[in-house]
């Protein structure tokens, strides 16, 4: 029966050309839009670490001046100081911690005639690549004693390694960072989490490439590396010591396992700051202790801009659903002879409906094809784009698979009043027109 | 014309002539909101900023040795300047637009300290000898700064430099001190006190905001002497003609990296900085063009299709029409007049629908209030779009010859 149907659809279709063609095309570029922006703004608002995100929380803490405080409203500062990142740090309640803060580092190749240029970087903490599940190709992180002691070494990027050393094991090689030598301890595996979600209010890209150099804060701090934010609450006499300075600069990550841990470590941060609070340092109380999808949430990650486009391309996808509707209800009222001979042959109500249904269930597939490769189009033209995320843009096998569902959904939709109208059609009038 | 006749025949026809009602309704209010967003950024990518952005060159000179910038600079403005075509060289720590922002807030009042709510966030560009000439800059009250004040600035330990005398924009000095003369009068951020010597033009800050354009322009020019910048003077800013800039800033790009062996260079002409400062804005309205251009398609589509059909199921009753006596004209018309009508009604609660977006976008997202002659605008261009659309099927309509009233039933 089914197979009559389509047979029934498809000469039907293929009577009227033009209709037709105009069906799938209003529903391809509809479901192409769609598409788009839905694959962009999955993109954007993924989980960067899915296998960790849970367990990664971010500890905040307020220690500006009370003027403009409101007790329970004010938010806590995205960003530390020096010392309180420090107290946390070396509280070591979680499993694992790290601080870190942006910044920029001039490699100087050692090639002859070779030019020196800046990549971006981090200054970090022993903990940062064992909490981040950051992979090593060659080598390793490097320890707390290294970050006491300033050790002079670095771990670097894998493409920074193609770069310099052509992608072989540079561990134990020499680096020159800003007019010194490091040692390379460890080579990273490609690692770019997308969003770039520790970099985030330290005064960076939120997606693109990953970063490229990673050393320890202390050794970065003593080669005078300074961090690519800085946020200050009073007035400062040295800009150049900004671990004592009444600044913000570094933002602070600990992993917990289990709530108990985590309501253990907001217990700890609670007590911190009334203890600072005691001591003069602080005047406000509030703290927040977010976990990693929750703080991109707070941080409104994703560009408004691409929120704005999925909404528009849902509301020219509805324009498009009801143009099929029209054009599809035109269609089958112009066909009310056929029916109503249908009809007196035998046909039930439910058979018509569902020869309609299956003609409307083939413009769907039709226009998720045509849909899908203006999805394609799309993507092309946003990987041109000057985002940061353009690069990222591809259509993966979830999304593919999507499109259908939402072709099918979409014309399946606009076929049920169309089908409805030629199934409740009264057969003899129609036979008697005819 | 009669207009009953097409009311009697559409209440036939509801479900079709809704159908268009609401299509029209739906395209009107996206038409709407998405017109008036793509104009809020065209206004921001223009945002005027009184600089000669058309000949200015612009090379970051990174990863210099603090310790010797102070001969360094002059012999690398020198150098530049025996460029040919560069008219003015000078250098600066920042420019309008290149997101290197360093920020910093003043009040009015003596005891003003960096935390003071009522403070103004600024923009602080320290700049060179020459930096004036080199960037354009109009003044417009007051002076730029005078060799002892660039001679005389120099960083310390302190963030802000040890000098006395700053140039602000006009937008920075009527956010000061609104209605009043700016010159003589003294910004403070204990325990720095700074005092107008000039007012000039309003000057874009490196980032801006585009919800308040109002805050733009709060940018504040100090003055900065090369020994004593400890690196901030790391944009080397050259004017020239316009036809000169991609030359000038190649050749600046090399001669600075030649100078410079241990340092980093990279030269831009400015409209390419300003061009990428607005790049994901302009990326975004033409999108937003491109989905106005096919949902109109799409719409005008359907009107045909459906208005196509109306025509075929009809072309009895317009044989008999014409054969008692209606001239190919009022057939013509019966079909524009009902699309007139169809559209109207679309467009009336498309108006509704889109003043409504607008509500919910102000609250959910940076969206000002759309402007009322935005409705009306969109409303004008489905009834034209309606009229164009409808045009070709009612002339089919009108062609239909009487001799088919006619024919057998």
């Amino acid at each position: 029966m089914f197979a009559y149907y389509l047979e029934l659809a498809l000469r039907s279709l293929k009577r009227n050309r033009v209709l037709t063609a105009l069906m799938v095309m209003a529903l391809a570029l509809g479901i192409g839009a769609t598409i788009t922006t839905l694959t962009v703004l999955r993109l954007l608002s993924g989980d960067p670490l899915p296998q960790k995100s849970a367990r990664l929380f971010y500890p905040q803490i307020d220690p500006n001046a009370k003027e403009g405080y409101i007790e329970g409203q004010t938010k806590p500062d995205s960003i530390m100081t020096y010392v309180d990142a420090m107290n946390l740090l070396q509280a070591h309640r979680g499993t694992h911690q790290a601080v870190m803060a942006l910044t920029q580092a001039k490699v100087m190749p050692k090639q002859a005639n070779a030019r020196p240029f800046f990549s971006d970087a981090v200054m970090t903490t022993a903990d940062f690549f064992a909490m981040f599940d950051a992979p090593f190709q060659y080598g390793g992180g490097w320890t707390a004693a290294d970050d006491d002691g300033r050790a002079q070494l670095v771990v670097i990027a894998g493409f920074l390694n193609d770069k310099l050393f052509a992608g072989a094991n540079s561990v134990g090689r020499m680096i020159r960072v800003n007019d010194q030598d490091l040692r390379i301890v460890g080579v990273l595996k490609p690692w770019a989490p997308q969003p770039r979600f520790y970099a985030q209010d330290l005064g960076g890209r939120s997606y693109g490439d990953g970063d490229a150099v990673f050393l320890p804060l202390q050794t970065a701090r003593a080669m005078e590396m300074g961090p690519q934010d800085i946020e200050c609450y009073a007035a400062v006499p040295d800009i150049k010591h900004i671990e004592t300075a009444p600044c913000e600069w570094l933002g602070v990550w600990v992993e917990l396992n289990g709530n108990e841990a985590v309501a253990g470590y907001k217990t700890f941060l609670d007590g911190y700051v009334k203890q600072q609070v005691a001591l003069g340092r602080f005047q406000r109380t509030e703290t927040s202790l977010l976990d990693l999808m929750g703080w991109l949430r707070q941080e409104q990650v994703v560009p408004d801009d691409v929120r704005l486009q999925a909404g528009l391309a849902f509301g020219f996808l509805l324009i498009c659903v009801v143009n099929t509707v029209g054009l599809l209800l035109a269609k089958c009222l112009r066909r009310s002879g056929e029916i109503g001979v249908r009809r007196a042959l035998g046909a039930t109500r439910r058979e018509i409906f569902t020869q309609f249904m299956v003609e409307a269930g083939i413009v769907g597939l039709a226009g998720g094809v045509l849909g899908l490769l203006f999805a394609e189009l799309g993507l092309l033209g946003i990987r041109h784009q000057p985002a940061q995320y353009a690069s990222l843009a591809h259509l993966d096998f979830e999304m593919f698979l999507f499109t259908f569902v939402v072709a099918l959904v979409a014309s399946l939709i606009a076929g049920i009043l169309p089908a409805w109208r030629a199934c409740v059609l009264a057969p003899a009038p129609q036979l008697k027109a005819a | 014309m009669e207009i009953r006749p097409i009311f009697a025949s559409l209440r036939k026809h509801r479900i079709p002539a809704l159908l268009i009602v609401l299509e029209i309704a739906l395209a009107c209010a996206v038409l709407c909101n998405a017109v008036f967003m793509i104009s809020q950024r065209v206004n921001d990518i223009r945002l005027p900023s009184a600089i000669d952005e058309q000949g200015l060159v612009a090379v970051t000179l990174r990863g210099t040795d603090d310790k010797l910038v102070g001969s360094d600079i002059p012999r690398n403005l020198a150098a530049l300047r025996g460029i040919a075509g560069v008219q003015q060289a000078a250098v600066t720590s920042s420019l309008p637009l290149s997101t290197n922002n360093w920020g910093w807030s003043f009040g009015v009042n003596a005891d003003s300290v960096i935390a003071n709510q009522k403070n103004i966030n600024v923009s602080l560009y320290f700049i060179g000898e020459n930096g004036d000439k080199a960037l354009g800059l109009h003044v417009l009250h007051g002076r730029f700064f005078n060799a002892d004040e660039l001679a005389d600035s120099k960083f310390d330990t302190a963030p802000l430099p040890e000098t006395h005398a700053v140039v602000m924009t006009r937008a920075a000095a009527e956010n000061f001190w609104p209605g009043q003369s700016a010159l003589g009068k003294t910004i403070y951020s204990k325990p720095y006190y700074y005092t107008v010597v000039g007012v000039v033009e309003d000057v874009l800050r490196p980032n801006v905001s585009t919800t308040n354009t109002r805050k733009s322009y709060d940018a504040v020019y100090f003055p900065m002497s090369a020994a004593g910048s400890k690196g901030a003077l790391s944009y080397y800013i050259l004017r020239g003609a316009p036809q000169d800039r991609d030359r000038i800033m190649r050749e600046a790009e090399q001669k600075l990296a030649e100078l410079n062996p241990g340092a980093v260079a990279k030269g831009q002409i400015y409209v390419d900085i300003r061009e990428k400062y607005f790049a994901d804005m302009s990326s975004m309205a033409w999108m937003l063009v491109l989905v106005c251009v096919v949902m109109l398609a799409v719409t005008a589509f359907g009107i045909v299709g459906l208005t196509s059909f109306w025509v075929g199921q009809r072309r009895r009753q317009i044989g008999i029409r014409r054969a008692v006596g209606a001239t190919r004209r009022h057939i013509m018309q019966y079909f524009q007049t009902e699309n007139l009508l169809l559209t109207t009604a679309g467009v009336v609660i498309g108006m509704g629908l889109a003043f409504g977006i607008n509500v919910y976008l102000m609250q959910h997202y940076e969206m000002s209030r759309m402007p009322w002659y935005y409705l009306p605008g969109g409303a004008l261009a489905l009834w034209l779009l309606g009229q164009a659309s409808v045009f070709g099927p009612a002339q089919k309509a009108a062609s239909v010859p009487p001799v088919v009233a006619t024919r057998s039933v």
